[in-house]
C-alpha cells in the first residue's frame, strides 16, 4: 500500500491529525499499568507488519509535513543541526545508513542507483532526484547528515564513541522534548542526561551506556521514551520555550481531549561502519488524548500511569501542573478492568469501556 | 515496551565466507582471504576493527579474534594476518595447517575495540611485530581523508618483516622499521618530543612495548587519553579447574587448553562475547563464592572487582579448592 | 579566604579541584583575580616550575601583580581583560607541543573560556587542570536568543542581551563556557521572583 501524505501543520493553526490506520499503529510506550524508568533495550530486527517497528526508519503519513515542518525550523534557526568537523564521516555513514534501508524499505517511495561512487538518489514523496559522488561534499547542498536528515523523520543524534563513552558530537534536532543540541554538543552521555532526575541515582545511566557502547554493525537496537505536549506542536524546543510554554496553560476541561497530545519517541540505535560512530535517531509520535481513548485498553491505562507516576517524573517531563484536569478527564475512561499485558491496543479482543461516560 | 523481544546473541553477528587466498607471507605469517559465500559484498568497516573467526576442529569450536587488515572500503574481501604461535593452544596452528584455498567459515561482523580518534591533529602508530596488522586498515583509511599519520614498526629481523616492503614502497616518507636484530630500536622520547598538541599515539604490539609506551609518554606529559593501545590476550592454557555455575545449577570442568568461557559454550551455557581477549566486557561474570586463587588476565576489571567479586572468563583463570560463579 | 566549596550537582557541571604540578615540557598557567594565590601555591611546591612556566594573569582589581611576576617565571604577561589575553593564549596554544600543562584558576568564566581554546588546540578537557577562586558569579548563556550575560550574581536574572527573565541552571557547556539560563515566566508571563544572590 502507499502511504497518503497528509497536509496538515504542527504550529500556528494546528491541523495536524491522524487517521485510523495511524492511531492503531501508535506506539503506545506502556506495556503495563505503572512506569518507572528502565534501560528497556530491544534488538531493532522488525516486528509486526504495519507497526512502527517494522522498518528500520519508518515513513508515515506525517512525512511531507514534517519535513516541511524541520525546514521551517532550520530557516528560522540552522544551529538545530551541527555537525563537529571530525564527524563529517559518520555522517556520510548515515546518509549510506537511511538510503540503503529506504530504498530497501520502500522501493515505491525511494530509490538508490549506484555507479561506482556516483550515487543517484530519488525521493518521490519530496520531488528530489540528485546525483552525487559519495564521500564528496562538494556535490551535496547540505553537509551529509544534514542533507539525508532533510529527508528523514526523527531528531539525529550522531555519537562519537571515545575512551568508553559516547560524546554528542554532531545531530539534527528540531521535534525534542525541550533540549539543545546547540548547548549539548560536545557532551559526553552522562552529561547531557545531567538534568533527568532520579535515573542517575539508579544507576540506569551506566547501564544504558555499557549496552549501547557495545551495539555492533548488524546488530541495531530500539527502545522507547514519552511525554506529554499540549498541542501537535513538535519543535518544544528550550530554544523557543518562552513562546510555546504559555501554551501549557491553555488547556481546559473541554478542549483537553483534543489538545493534549501524548508524545512518544521511539529512539533506535545503530553501529556506523566507517566511523565506528553511534546513530542515535529519536523518532517522534504525536496521538491525541481523545484519540487514544478510542482504544479501551489504553484509556484504562494511560489513566493509571498518569496517576501513579512520581512527582519529580511529572515534573521533568513538565505536566505537574495540568496532571489533576488530565486525571479528571483521563478517569472517565477507566473502569478498573484489567488490561492485557504489552503495548498493543487489541480492540477486537479487549473488552469495550464498561462505564457511563 | 517490548513490540518484538528478541533475546540478545552471545558475540556480533555472523557471516558465512569461504577462504579466496591462502597467501604465505614469512616463515610465520600467513594471511587469508575471505569472500561471501553468498556473492554479496561484506560490510564495510573502521580502521582498527577485528572478527571473531570460527574454526571447526575435528568437533572442537575454537573462536579466535583477529584484526581486519584489508581496506575497509574493499567490500568484496577481508584479510586476516595470522601468527603461528607453536605454543599456543592451537588457533593459530589450525589456521597455517588446514585452511585451504574453498574452504567455508564463520567470521562476525566488524567489532572495533580500536579505533582512530578522528579529532587527532596527528597519529603516529607504533607497532611491534603482528601488531602490524590493525595499522594496515588504519592507514589505508587515513589514507583515504589525507590523514596525517607516521608509523614506526619493530621487527625482529629482515625475514620477518611482515609488510615491511609494501609499505615502505607505499609511503616511503612515513614509515620507518627498526629491526632488533641490527640492535636498533624505536627512539621513543626523541619521537615523541615535539609532536603538535592533539597528536594520538596508538601501540599494538607485545605487553612489555605497550606498558614502555604509556609509561614513557606519561612521563613526557602527555595525555593517557591520547595513548591508545590493543592487546589481544590469547587465553593461556593452565591447569585444569571446576566451576559451580549457580544459575544453570551445574558443575563444570575446565580442561588444560580450554578457557573458561570455552567450556561454559560447550556446556551448552549461553554467555555473551565480542573480544575474547579480556577488553571488551561483555563475558564479565560475578563471582558468587571461592577459596582459592584468581588468574585474571584482562584488562577489563578493576582491582577491587578482580578481588574476588568478578572474573572474565574468557582470559582469566583460578586455582583452589572450590568457584561458584552467577552463570 | 579565595575558596568556595560548591554544592553538588548535576554531572554536567564542573567539579574543580587544586592545582598540582606535572610532569610536562612546557607550562601555562591562565588566572584572573584571586587565582592568583593558587599560582603561588602551585609554585612553593616545586622550584624547577617556573623556569619552564609561562603566566598570564588578568588582575581585575587585585593587586598580586607583583607576587607573580617575583616568581620568575619564563614568560609573563597581564592583560586587562579576558578578551585582551584571548589571541595570545590562542597563539601560544597552536604553537605549543605534546606535553604541555595547562593550569586555570579563579573564576568559573575564565576557567571555562580558557579550558575551551585549549580543547581545541587538542588537550582533552579531562587533562586540564583547574581550581576555582575568587568570585562565585556564573557565566549565563540565554537559551533562547544564545546571548552571553557575565558576571550573573542571581537567580534569576535578565538576559543582558533579550531582556528575558532566566533562572539560572547548573547545566553547563564545555564548548559555550556556560551555565544555561531559561525564562523563568514563560507559563505565568510577568510572575518573575525576586532575584536572590546564588549559593545565600
Amino acid at each position: 500500500m502507499t502511504i497518503q501524505f497528509n497536509d496538515e501543520t504542527f504550529r500556528d493553526d494546528y491541523s495536524f491529525h491522524n487517521s485510523d490506520w495511524a492511531i492503531k499503529r501508535f506506539p503506545f510506550p506502556f506495556h503495563e499499568d505503572s512506569y518507572m524508568y528502565a534501560v528497556n533495550m530491544e534488538q531493532h530486527r522488525g516486528g509486526p507488519e504495519g507497526s512502527v517497528y517494522e522498518k528500520r526508519f519508518d515513513v508515515d503519513e506525517h512525512y511531507v509535513a514534517e519535513m516541511r515542518d524541520r525546514a521551517m525550523v532550520l530557516a528560522d534557526d540552522p544551529l538545530r543541526c551541527q555537525s563537529l568537523p571530525h564527524m563529517t564521516l559518520a555522517g556520510w555513514d548515515l546518509l549510506e545508513l537511511i538510503m540503503v534501508s529506504k530504498s530497501e524499505d520502500y522501493p515505491d517511495l525511494f530509490e538508490l542507483h549506484h555507479d561506482a561512487d556516483q550515487w543517484r538518489w530519488v525521493n518521490k514523496p519530496l520531488g528530489i532526484d540528485d546525483t552525487f559522488t559519495f564521500l564528496d561534499e562538494t556535490t551535496l547542498p547540505y553537509g551529509p547528515m544534514e542533507y539525508i536528515t532533510r529527508q528523514t523523520q526523527g531528531d539525529f543524534c550522531v555519537l562519537d564513541q571515545r575512551e568508553e563513552n559516547l560524546w554528542m558530537d554532531a545531530g539534527m534536532v528540531t521535534t525534542q522534548a525541550d533540549w539543545s543540541l546547540d548547548f549539548d554538543l560536545g557532551m559526553n552521555f552522562f552529561e547531557w542526561h545531567a538534568p533527568v532526575p532520579l535515573a542517575h541515582e539508579m544507576g540506569i545511566f551506566k547501564r544504558a551506556l555499557k549496552f549501547l557502547l557495545n551495539i555492533q554493525q548488524g546488530a541495531p537496537a530500539r527502545r522507547m521514551n514519552w511525554t506529554m505536549t499540549v498541542n501537535p506542536l513538535l519543535d518544544t524546543s528550550p530554544e523557543n520555550y518562552h513562546k510555546w510554554g504559555i501554551q501549557k496553560t491553555t488547556l481546559t476541561p473541554e478542549n483537553i481531549g483534543s489538545k493534549q497530545h501524548l508524545r512518544v519517541e521511539l529512539q533506535t540505535f545503530f553501529r556506523l561502519p566507517r566511523s565506528n560512530a553511534l546513530v542515535f535517531p529519536i523518532r517522534c509520535y504525536l496521538c491525541s488524548f481523545q484519540d487514544l481513548m478510542t482504544m479501551p485498553k489504553w484509556g484504562r491505562r494511560l489513566h493509571r500511569v498518569v496517576r501513579d507516576l512520581p512527582v519529580e517524573l511529572a515534573t521533568y517531563k513538565g505536566f505537574i501542573d495540568n496532571r489533576p484536569m488530565m486525571l479528571d478527564y483521563l478517569s472517565q475512561f477507566d473502569d478498573g478492568l484489567p488490561t492485557s499485558p504489552g503495548v498493543f491496543p487489541e480492540p477486537e479482543t479487549e473488552p469495550p469501556l464498561n462505564k457511563a461516560g | 515496551m517490548s513490540a518484538a523481544p528478541q533475546k540478545a546473541k552471545a558475540g556480533a553477528e555472523q557471516i558465512n565466507v569461504k577462504v579466496s587466498a591462502v597467501v604465505p607471507l614469512n616463515d610465520l605469517v600467513t594471511r587469508f582471504e575471505f569472500q561471501r559465500t553468498d556473492g554479496q559484498r561484506l560490510p564495510t568497516f573502521s580502521g582498527g576493527a577485528h572478527t571473531v573467526v570460527t574454526m571447526n576442529d575435528d568437533g572442537r569450536t575454537r573462536l579466535n579474534p583477529y584484526s581486519l587488515m584489508s581496506d575497509p572500503t574493499d567490500t568484496s574481501t577481508y584479510a586476516i594476518s595470522v601468527r603461528r604461535d607453536d605454543q599456543g593452544r592451537g588457533g593459530s596452528l589450525f589456521m597455517h595447517t588446514r585452511v585451504k584455498v574453498g574452504d567455508e567459515m564463520q567470521i562476525t561482523y566488524p567489532v572495533n575495540l580500536f579505533s582512530l580518534d578522528l579529532r587527532a591533529k596527528k597519529h603516529v602508530f607504533f607497532a611491534g611485530g603482528i601488531g602490524i596488522t590493525p595499522f594496515m586498515s588504519m592507514i589505508a583509511q587515513l589514507e583515504r581523508s589525507n590523514g596525517n599519520w607516521e608509523l614506526h614498526y619493530a621487527v625482529r629481523t629482515e625475514a620477518l618483516g611482515t609488510y615491511v616492503d609494501e609499505l615502505r614502497y607505499k609511503f616511503p616518507n612515513k614509515v620507518h622499521v627498526y629491526y632488533d636484530d641490527q640492535s636498533q630500536s624505536i627512539p621513543l622520547e626523541e619521537l615523541l618530543d615535539g609532536q603538535p598538541l592533539g597528536t594520538n599515539a596508538y601501540v599494538c604490539g607485545p605487553k612489555g612495548m605497550i606498558d614502555w609506551i604509556h609509561a614513557t609518554a606519561a612521563a613526557a606529559g602527555w595525555p593517557d587519553a591520547q595513548v591508545h593501545s590493543e592487546e589481544f590476550t590469547a587465553p593461556q592454557p593452565g591447569k585444569p579447574f571446576e566451576v559451580r555455575l549457580c544459575k544453570s545449577d551445574k558443575t563444570i570442568q575446565v580442561g588444560e587448553s580450554e578457557s573458561l568461557l570455552e567450556a561454559l559454550e560447550r556446556e551448552g551455557v549461553e554467555a555473551p562475547f565480542l573480544c575474547r581477549g579480556g577488553a571488551c566486557g561483555q563475558c564479565e561474570t560475578d563471582v558468587v563464592s571461592y577459596d582459592g586463587e584468581f588468574i585474571h588476565r584482562d584488562h577489563w576489571l578493576e582491582p577491587e572487582q578482580q578481588a574476588g567479586q568478578k572474573i572474565m572468563p574468557c582470559v582469566s583463570r583460578f586455582v583452589g579448592a572450590s568457584l561458584e560463579i552467577d552463570r | 579566604m579565595s575558596k568556595f566549596q560548591f554544592p553538588e550537582s548535576i554531572k554536567s557541571r564542573p567539579v574543580y579541584g587544586t592545582l598540582e604540578p606535572r610532569v610536562g615540557k612546557f607550562h601555562l598557567m591562565i588566572a584572573d583575580a584571586e587565582g592568583a594565590e593558587a599560582i603561588l601555591e602551585l609554585a612553593a611546591q616545586d622550584s624547577a616550575l617556573m623556569a619552564k612556566s609561562h603566566i598570564i594573569f588578568i588582575p581585575n582589581g587585585t593587586d598580586y601583580g607583583d607576587q607573580l611576576k617575583a616568581l620568575n617565571p619564563a614568560q609573563y604577561y597581564e592583560g586587562p581583560s579576558y578578551a585582551a589575553s584571548v589571541q595570545r593564549i590562542r597563539h601560544v596554544l597552536a604553537n605549543a607541543h605534546q606535553g604541555l600543562q595547562v593550569y586555570l584558576t579563579g573564576t568559573e568564566g575564565l576557567m571555562g573560556q580558557a579550558q575551551n581554546e585549549a580543547m581545541q588546540a587538542g588537550i582533552p578537557h579531562t587533562f586540564i587542570q583547574t581550581e576555582h577562586r575568587g568570585s562565585v558569579a556564573r557565566r549565563m548563556q540565554c537559551v533562547h536568543c544564545k546571548g552571553i550575560t557575565e558576571d550573573v550574581m542571581t537567580d534569576p536574572f535578565v538576559c543582558s542581551h533579550c531582556g528575558l527573565n532566566l533562572f539560572v541552571r547548573d547545566h553547563y557547556s564545555r564548548r559555550l563556557a556556560a551555565y544555561q539560563g531559561v525564562c523563568i515566566d514563560a507559563e505565568d508571563p510577568g510572575n518573575v521572583p525576586e532575584p536572590v544572590e546564588l549559593y545565600k
